[in-house]
């Protein structure tokens, strides 16, 4: 079950190219509603990134299993200049595109595990995960 | 893609039945206005009934429209926001505190006809 999809984000219908993505495979997957919607704008949020600060990139999703459990994994990568603070970034409120994302805690929030990985002039790579409940 | 916009009476129906990107929303936005300017149209309702998702940036617009349209002297109603679009939004940090509801759109036009009677 290691099939990977997916999408190049460059522009703003990238956006929703990966969204519509997220939602058939969360569907496939079995999530509820919610959870789907959760997954879809997180995915939302996370392709805004890359647009918006990288510039291009890509949002990868997987189905994962681990221990019996079930669930999806967001892969969102780009090789744009990096984020110099994660801690600030990862703080309610904190914006640098005066409010044009939601930012990076609120994508945690949707999601059960989320971990981010960035190294300035080269890029960012955030996994993020939703298990089936 | 543009966005139908009816005129019924003193009211503007919207419903939005399409998967929105950021130019669909924001010609939406352009087009309420203009709509709300060449109409005259004292209330405006925003049906969210068929939107399975509201990212960061619809929010964004969407509360920035509801704001446009107030200072050109007409009320938004949004209405018809679904439980996973409302609970995805609590979760995302978004409250859209200044943002007039309503559960259903016989509901918001209730609401409208209060608030411009009142």
């Amino acid at each position: 079950m290691d099939i990977q999809s997916c999408v190049e984000v460059c522009n703003e219908w990238d956006i929703v190219s990966a969204r519509q993505l997220g939602r058939n495979m969360a569907k496939e997957l079995g999530f509820g509603n919610v959870d789907q919607a959760r997954i879809t704008t997180a995915i939302s949020e996370l392709a805004r990134n890359i647009y918006l600060y990288a510039g291009s990139g890509k949002i990868c999703l997987e189905p994962v299993e681990q221990m019996g459990r079930k669930g999806l994994r967001i892969i969102a990568v780009d090789n744009g200049p990096g984020i110099r603070d994660i801690r600030k970034v990862m703080e309610d409120g904190y914006t640098t595109s005066g409010g044009l994302g939601a930012g990076l805690p609120g994508v945690k929030r949707l999601m059960d595990e989320f971990t981010i990985d960035s190294t300035i002039n080269s890029g960012t790579e955030i996994l993020a995960t939703k298990w089936l409940r | 893609m543009r966005i139908p916009i009816l005129k019924l009476h003193e009211y503007l129906l919207i419903t939005i039945q399409v998967e929105l990107d950021d130019q669909t929303a924001l010609q939406f936005q352009e087009d309420l206005l203009n709509k709300i300017h060449d109409t005259g149209a004292k209330g405006v309702v925003i049906d969210l009934t068929s939107v399975d998702m509201i990212d960061s940036f619809i929010a964004k617009v969407l509360g920035d429209v509801v704001r446009m349209s107030k200072l050109m002297g007409a009320q938004v109603v949004l209405t018809g926001i679904q439980p996973a679009v409302a609970i995805t939004l609590i979760d995302l940090g978004i409250s859209m505190r200044e943002v007039p509801t309503a559960l259903d759109l016989e509901q918001g036009l209730d609401k409208l006809q209060l608030e411009l009677e009142g």
